[in-house]
């Protein structure tokens, strides 16, 4: 503790604190918040139940009515604190309501009825977590099964990024070839093109070719990038040609050349792109909708874009599954952020 | 077997000639070494012969087969490179077993190749390391180890010293020549070192701006270069020359001093004499001999290097035995035997024997 305080507190020097520090603790502090308050508030929110998130104005913890059981009563009953009239307070049990009158019922006596007007009493609420926010969409909607076919979808795209980007990166960095900087000009040149632009003429392949509706659909279209290629090949650049060539000179074919010589040499690259690779498949969200129509095929993200009706949001499950969305790819940052910033500034791009 | 021809060789990039007809013959068994300065193509030579590159034109023949169109890995010659080119992720014995696994050699076989090329290198305590956990020594190694398993008809070595440090280049050299008497196989070394040269060939090729200078044994190049790059080029301190002038069937030079025409030359032409530092020697009085005054002494124990010139200006270097105690600015008498001298023509090309 003792060294988090004096970590917070560390001066640029002398005892004193100069007016720099405390702007860069200001500027840090509020850079903190601004970009790790919506997370927690989300998080917070998430556990929150359906009238928690319509109150206004809003509570920072998620808060949840107690309720009793009654004799005579199927459901559980929610308490609240009432003042009499003779200005003693009292925990009841509401029973039923009607408008804007309450029949009370003492929890310990329930024959003893009493009608309240409901702006004389005040729920009784502790902190709780409403966590059926979590299980529900788990349990009992498809959220698993929409969870698998993310992962199905994130994994099988990062191997097949990783394999054919490689092999274009490896064949654009040591064969010498005629139009050799045209190609790679031209795959380059595609990272202008948004996918906005060519979703229309995409659908028609995808659709053409049967893959409307399946996960294929997703993958295929999304597994070659001009980012990939390009941060694989300005990579194996920096591979000597000598070790190429002392490998040709030891009978090795060029297939082994590419898959036991260059791809171990290039694993920190490799790593890099599969850390995007995994970060876009994963938050991929235009190209599943456009694609998948069926519930069966959903991704996370398409799963959670059904919680949006026209009428109606379910809130607390939006919140919720956005949480549960979220956890592989803050994982990868936290664990891998080294090899983020590498690659961030290996291509420019992120 | 071991036996390389080349004929006519040429290789250009683009409108660059690097090579301008290479005729080569060397022999099995031959420590042939290709020396010349940085760009005269002696790298590109020994790659044509590899088959990283193909020649632009010419022929290459191994053992008598044309191989000028067959492929590197075909052609049964194992390589050296000069950063060693040792596969990084791979351990040592996974280094040496690389080339051998890909002809599908059997197991017991590449073990029993690897073991013994390990002994005779005396790697074994390093083959499971990586190149990066090797110093540069041991990754020389393990490089040559690597073209020793493979059995080839011929060693192919380009600069492989180049990247070590002075003490360690001197002991490497003295074992790759122990490795040739013991392997006997044919090996062309590529240095732009000319005490490497000396040292470990049995023939030297001095290459110049894509051509081949001279062929000879290193004391033949030594006693008689061919001209005057390959005397400038070979032995150390360079050789010094003065430009001369045939007079009374005497060869006059810039002091005045006559001495033997060493070659035949016509009455009246100008010509080069060289002669090498090592061949002078202090003067005893009265003898005829180059006044000059000394400009730098570098005592160096055992001989003493002695810059001076010339009265004209002309710049001569001398090695002299032992520490014979001279200073800056003295003036001293150099002689030398007229058997030590070497005359070029006007072209540079040495004088026909008398």
């Amino acid at each position: 503790m003792s060294r988090v305080t004096a970590f917070l507190t560390r001066r640029r020097g002398g005892d004193r604190w100069h007016w720099t520090d405390v702007v860069t603790v200001l500027w840090l502090g509020a850079g903190v918040i601004l970009m790790f308050g919506p997370a927690v508030w989300l998080v917070l929110s998430s556990l929150k139940t359906p009238a928690g998130l319509a109150e206004f104005p809003p509570t920072l913890l998620p808060y949840a009515a107690e309720t009793v059981v009654v004799e005579g009563y199927d459901k559980p009953l929610p308490l609240f604190t009432v003042t009499r009239e003779d200005g003693t307070e009292a925990v009841l049990a509401e029973a039923r309501r009607v408008g804007t009158v309450a029949q009370m019922i003492d929890p310990a006596n329930p024959d003893d009825k009493l009608r309240v007007n409901i702006a004389e009493r005040e729920p009784v609420r502790a902190v709780g977590f409403a966590w059926e926010n979590y299980t529900q969409p788990l349990v009992e909607r498809n959220f698993f099964l929409y969870a698998q076919n993310s992962v199905f979808v994130t994994v099988v795209a990062t191997i097949i990024t990783l394999v054919t980007n490689s092999m274009a990166a490896f064949a654009l960095s040591k064969y010498q070839f005629r139009g050799r900087s045209a190609v790679l000009i031209l795959i380059v040149a595609t990272l202008m093109i948004p996918l906005s632009v060519i979703l229309v003429p995409l659908f028609s392949i995808i659709s053409a070719t049967g893959l409307f509706n399946t996960l294929w659909g997703v993958i295929l279209p999304t597994v070659a990038t001009p980012t990939g290629v390009f941060l694989l090949r300005q990579y194996m650049l920096t591979i000597p040609d000598e070790i190429i060539e002392a490998a040709r000179m030891d009978h090795a074919s060029e297939w082994q050349i590419y898959w036991r010589i260059v791809l171990p040499l290039t694993a920190p690259a490799l790593a890099v792109l599969a850390i995007f690779s995994v970060v876009w498949r994963w938050n991929d969200f235009l190209w599943p909708l456009v694609v998948l129509s069926r519930q069966d095929v959903y991704t996370l993200q398409v799963g959670l874009n059904a919680y949006a009706g026209e009428l109606n949001v379910q809130w607390h499950f939006i919140l919720a599954m956005t949480v549960v969305t979220m956890i592989p790819v803050v994982l990868v940052f936290v664990f891998l952020q080294r090899f983020i910033t590498a690659g961030i500034a290996g291509t420019g791009v992120k | 077997m071991g036996r390389i021809t080349l004929t006519g060789i040429e290789k250009a990039f683009g409108h660059v000639e690097v090579l301008k007809g290479i005729d080569l013959d060397i022999g099995e068994g031959e420590l042939v070494v290709f020396v010349g300065p940085s760009g005269c193509g002696k790298s590109t030579l020994l790659r044509l012969i590899a088959g990283l590159d193909r020649p632009t034109g010419g022929r290459i023949e191994i053992n008598g087969a044309d191989v000028t169109r067959v492929g590197a890995a075909d052609r049964g010659l194992a390589m050296v490179f000069q950063s060693y080119a040792l596969y990084p992720h791979m351990t040592v014995r996974q280094n040496l077993s690389f080339g051998l696994e890909n002809i599908h050699m059997p197991k017991p076989e590449i073990a029993t190749r690897i073991a013994e090329a390990a002994r005779m290198l005396e790697i074994e305590p390093l083959m499971e390391r990586r190149p990066g956990q090797l110093s540069g020594g041991q990754r020389q190694r393990v490089a040559i180890g690597r073209a020793i398993v493979r059995n080839p008809t011929a060693f192919l070595l380009d600069e492989p010293l180049s990247n070590l440090d002075a003490e360690l280049r001197v002991s490497m050299r003295a074992e790759l020549a122990a490795l040739h008497d013991r392997l006997g196989t044919t090996m062309i070394y590529v240095t732009h070192d000319q005490v490497e040269a000396m040292t470990l060939a049995d023939r030297i090729v001095v290459l110049r701006a894509g051509r081949i200078d001279q062929v000879d044994t290193p004391l033949g190049l030594y006693n008689r270069p061919a001209n005057l790059f390959v005397a400038g080029f070979i032995g150390a301190p360079n050789m010094n020359f003065f430009a001369a002038r045939i007079a009374g069937g005497q060869a006059v030079l810039p002091g005045g001093l006559a001495v033997p025409v060493p070659g035949r030359a016509a009455e009246g032409a100008d010509i080069t004499i060289g002669i090498r530092p090592q061949h002078m020697r202090l003067a005893d009085p009265g003898a005829p001999a180059l006044e000059a005054r000394v400009t730098l002494v570098e005592a160096l124990g055992a001989e003493t290097v002695v810059h001076a010139t010339l009265a004209d200006g002309e710049r001569i270097l001398t090695v002299l035995p032992g520490q014979p105690g001279l200073e800056r600015d003295a003036v001293v008498r150099l002689a030398f035997d007229s058997a030590d001298l070497h005359g070029f023509d006007g072209a540079g090309q040495r004088l026909p024997e008398p």
